[in-house]
């Protein structure tokens, strides 16, 4: 169950930063995702190419090979349409797990 | 997509793995990059970032394995862990392969001829639409020649309609005149067929002008290539049929052997000849049913049905028309491939039976396995308990035993394949009979490839399936917990597992199979001994055709009695005599009779249909045929005396009441003409082994002269010497007289033909399930010993008496053995009431085959279950207990 969860947080992470960011290569979103949360969500830099892989595989995700604005190589992600169903979802699903949690905080 | 990429993937892993390393190496720099610009010294820049990438050979291998996840690589690495595991047992791997094999080959080999006979349609153009027609309510294929006629012109359904006749004649091409076989037909055969010819060309309608104006004649490609060496000269070739000069007009292609498929005639030749070929004019009389079948493409748009009603509108015409000798004229479509009815329903029945009984094989087979792979995984329980505790699926273990059940399928599927391709291809190319060209052709094709591996690939699935709710089951605390004689021989104690209930039906089928073989050959041997009504032994037959050498109307019987004399005059001969047709030959002519007081003559006022021969004085006794009342017909009974006739018992008792009264009295044939009885002889087969009894008439070749001529010679000298000496003496009388000299069994495994091949099919399926329920019955008693050594071994030491000990150790399988035999029996028995219109005398009550199946069983069990009995008794309690 906590395995899951945190699978499908940093699946939602990556699918809201792709949403709101358009193409962006993994080191981007490793930062966007930093500097969105007001570097409270660190993202392990390496435990996100798995989940970019598993996504492209599930195809929410697309991806090419591009240059960055400083001329380097870098493989862009963007978000397919099946993908802003997944966010949808994802996003509907955390909000009852948070409800859930406080919910369980909350009681005295 | 996805698909694509991962099989991609398997051939280009490499590729996966630079890119997902270029695609790491780019998010290093990156951040290289941004510590850079944020002040930090190169190696403090790389250091940092590495640090918070983690560890890259890491996260790549993750990254690929989602790749690849139940991707093809792991099918890959399934195969070779299970043939891996296969290798180490090849007893095991071997048995279940060849087991598999036999089945499947037994399978391919029936469905080869299932397809090759009935499904696989005659190679000419538009199969479909051609049809023969029958008619009559026993469907039978043959037509008048005016029939015909009639038929052709009044139909509104065939686009053109052919006839064809197989006929025998004395073909002499300028060196030794033989006897060769072909089709006459009618002349638009050739173009209703569609056939274009190999060289030269083929005859057509234009080319009759009534009796005997059509002297042409087509050879096949394979008489052309055998006995013309490929000559291309040949078309134009003037050559003697039965003295008559025929021209040979061109070569058919070599794909197209007429529309019999057993049946590959040497040639073709015009119908309206037909008193050349036979020395009977009979195109101009409607009573003769002489020509085999009529046949033709149905227009495009006419369904069989409508064919049908046409064809009985013209039926009933003649009906009208000719009352006197056309009845029951009611029509039926049929493939001309088997001849019609005549040989397509038992051909039909026999392969559809036989097929069912290949399946059965199979499933035995399959049971056989199931049972080898539950035992085989009940082994490998501990195996299984340690893969599902170090995080293994089930599904991933169930996937490797289906991997080696496949395996093993089409390991053996192939096996078998290459067998049965091989006995097909020696099928085809046999000829049964030397003395026609009748053949059986069965090449397998893509069909029968298809077929053995669907079922290879099913057999596989259903044997795999087996140990599915033992590994489901498997709870790896338990036993890894049990130890090495844990749960599994724990609790094959009473209750009954799947292996009892597939050794149960494994043996039921296999009782199945071996009952079946029982009562064919004990039907096979009754038909060998039975009362043919003569006795074939000591006794050669010299078959001729007196028309062949030019011989006809009085000629014959003056020619016929000085062969008869010749041959008598050899020594050591008894007696000879001649008889139109042998009988259980291949067919003979057959008609209406009449009662003496019958005036109106027409089909539906018969008082019975006999079989008719013509023979000479003596041929009883030649024959060795019974005389039972009356006299023989003798040398005076000629044309100055009254027309006499002998009787067998079955025209007595139909036409006369009984034999005693048949004596003297009168009765009609069709031309009118009284007959008196002068003799009843013994009842007799006469058209096959099976049939039910028929009337016959006798009446001597003086009186009725004819021409097909078959002497029947007995004597008690070698074979090969008097055939030798009989050759002689016929070359000295008439070097022109095309013959044949065969013993008279020989010719008679004709008829004994088919309830051969069925002893030998069905003794072969019954070796087979013989072979199963061995493996089968010794795989389960040496199973059962083996997890119970230690325990035997305490008995033993315990002293245990042997039977004792036995009783422990086989009583089980002994007891599944003879549930299974009972079972088996007792389907068997009523399986076999099929077989009996197949084999003669094959009867499942028959005391010894019921006794045989159950010594049979018996012996199956002993010799299955001896190496276990004898490993169970000398089992060492010492140093089995010492093993622990």
């Amino acid at each position: 169950m906590a395995r899951n969860d945190f699978q499908g947080s940093l699946d939602l992470l990556v699918l809201k930063t792709l949403a709101q960011r358009g193409k962006l290569h993994g080191y981007g979103i490793v930062l966007h995702i930093q500097r969105a949360s007001d570097e409270l969500l660190r993202v392990e830099e390496g435990s996100l190419y798995p989940a970019l892989h598993r996504m492209e595989q599930s195809k929410w995700i697309s991806s090419e090979w591009a240059l960055t604005e400083t001329s380097r190589q870098a493989k862009y992600y963007k978000l397919t349409a099946a993908g802003r169903k997944q966010l949808q979802e994802a996003e509907e699903s955390f909000d009852q797990l948070v409800k859930g949690v406080r919910a369980m905080l909350k009681y005295a | 997509m996805p698909l694509f990429r991962r099989v991609a993937n398997l051939f280009f892993r490499s590729r996966v793995d630079r890119e997902i390393d270029a695609e790491i190496q780019s998010h290093i720099d990156l951040r290289i990059q941004d510590n850079l610009a944020a002040g930090m010294t190169p190696a403090e820049a790389r250091r940092d970032a590495l640090l918070r990438f983690g560890n890259p050979t890491a996260t790549r291998e993750r990254v690929a394995s989602t790749e690849v996840a139940l991707g093809f690589e792991s099918v890959w690495l399934d195969l070779r862990y299970a043939a891996r595991q296969l290798r180490r047992s090849p007893g095991f791997t071997l048995t279940a392969v060849m087991t598999l094999a036999l089945a499947i080959g037994a399978n391919a080999v029936v469905f080869g001829l299932l397809n090759a006979l009935i499904l696989r349609p005659l190679n000419v153009p538009d199969p479909q639409s051609l049809y023969t027609i029958e008619h009559g309510p026993d469907k039978g294929g043959q037509e008048s020649y005016l029939d015909y006629l009639d038929l052709r012109d009044q139909n509104r359904s065939f686009d053109s309609m052919a006839l064809c006749s197989i006929v025998a004649v004395g073909l002499d091409t300028g060196k030794n005149p033989s006897q060769v076989m072909g089709f006459e037909v009618s002349g638009n055969y050739f173009d209703t067929l569609e056939i274009q010819p190999y060289l030269g060309r083929f005859f057509h309608s234009a080319d009759e002008h009534g009796p005997n104006s059509a002297p042409y004649m087509v050879i096949s490609y394979s008489y052309w290539h055998s006995h013309f060496e490929d000559d291309r000269g040949v078309v134009g070739r003037v050559v003697q049929i039965n003295k008559h000069p025929f021209t040979i007009l061109g070569v058919a292609p070599p794909t197209f052997q007429g529309t019999l498929l057993f049946f590959f005639p040497d040639f073709w030749a015009p119908v309206v000849n037909h008193e050349q070929f036979t020395g009977q004019n009979i195109l101009n009389v409607r009573n003769e049913e002489e020509f085999m079948m009529a046949a033709g493409h149905l227009k495009a748009g006419v369904t069989p049905a409508q064919a049908i009603a046409d064809l009985n509108r013209v039926g009933s015409w003649l009906e009208k028309t000719y009352p006197k000798t056309d009845a029951q004229m009611s029509f039926a479509l049929a493939r001309p491939s088997l001849a019609g009815d005549m040989l397509g329903p038992p051909v039909k029945g026999f392969l559809t039976g036989l097929m069912l009984l290949a399946g059965l094989i199979l499933l035995a087979a399959c049971a056989n396995l199931g049972s080898l792979f539950a035992a085989r995984a009940a082994d490998r329980s501990r195996e299984v308990a340690l893969r599902l505790a170090l995080g293994s699926s089930r599904r991933r273990i169930l996937r490797a035993v289906f991997t080696e059940a496949v395996l093993i399928s089409l390991a053996g599927g192939a096996v078998g394949l290459l067998g049965s391709v091989a006995l097909l291809r020696a099928l085809s190319v046999w000829h049964p009979f030397p003395r026609f060209p009748i053949v059986v052709p069965v090449y397998p094709d893509a069909h029968v490839y298809w077929a053995a591996l669907l079922l290879a690939l099913a057999s596989g699935f259903l044997f795999g399936a087996m140990p599915v709710r033992q590994i489901l089951r498997t709870n790896p605390y338990e036993v890894v917990k049990a130890g090495s004689t844990g749960v599994i021989a724990g609790n094959s104690g009473r209750r009954l597992t799947v292996r009892d209930v597939l050794l149960v039906v494994q043996i039921a089928i296999c009782a199945v199979l071996v009952t079946s073989s029982l009562v064919a050959v004990r039907g096979l041997m009754h038909s060998m001994h039975s009362n043919f009504g003569f006795e074939p032994r000591n006794a050669m037959l010299v078959d001729t055709d007196l028309n062949m050498a030019g011989y006809t109307g009085d000629q014959a019987p003056a020619m016929q009695r000085r062969m008869i004399e010749a041959l008598k005059a050899i020594p050591g001969v008894k007696t000879v005599g001649s008889i139109n047709q042998i009988p259980l030959g291949g067919g003979g002519p057959n008609e209406d009779v009449f009662t003496d007081e019958t005036t109106d003559l027409s089909p539906s006022k018969a008082a019975a249909h006999t079989m008719v021969y013509g023979i000479s004085p003596e041929y009883f006794h030649a024959a060795g045929t019974a005389m039972l009342r009356g006299r023989d017909l003798s040398w005076h009974d000629d044309k100055n005396s009254p027309a006499v006739a002998v009787i067998n018992e079955a025209f007595a008792r139909k036409i006369f009441g009984s034999v005693s009264n048949a004596l003297g009295r009168y009765y009609k044939p069709e031309v009118g003409t009284r007959l008196q009885v002068v003799g009843v002889v013994e009842d007799g087969k006469y058209f096959q082994l099976t049939e039910e009894q028929k009337p016959a008439m006798f009446v001597s070749f003086l009186q009725s002269p004819h021409i097909g001529t078959c002497l029947v010679v007995r004597s008690e000298r070698d074979p090969q010497r008097l055939a030798a000496a009989i050759r002689s003496v016929l070359r000295e009388m008439d070097s022109g007289l095309p013959f044949e000299v065969h013993t008279w069994p020989d010719v008679l495994a004709i008829a004994l033909f088919p309830s051969r091949v069925a002893t030998v099919a069905l003794g072969v399926l019954g070796a087979m399930g013989a072979m199963l329920s061995i493996t089968g019955i010794f795989g389960m008693a040496a199973y059962s010993v083996s997890k119970r050594l230690r325990e035997l071994g305490i008995r033993i030491a315990l002293g245990a008496r042997r039977t004792e000990v036995l009783q422990s150790a086989l009583g089980r399988a002994l007891k599944l053995l003879a549930i299974g035999s009972a079972a088996g029996l007792f389907l068997g028995v009523a399986a076999t009431r099929l077989l009996a219109l197949i084999v003669y005398q094959a009867t499942p009550r028959d005391p010894i085959v019921l006794a045989g199946v159950v010594l049979a069983m018996l012996l199956l069990g002993l010799v299955a279950t001896w190496i276990p009995a004898q490993r169970a008794l000398s089992v060492d309690p010492v140093s089995l207990l010492r093993e622990e």
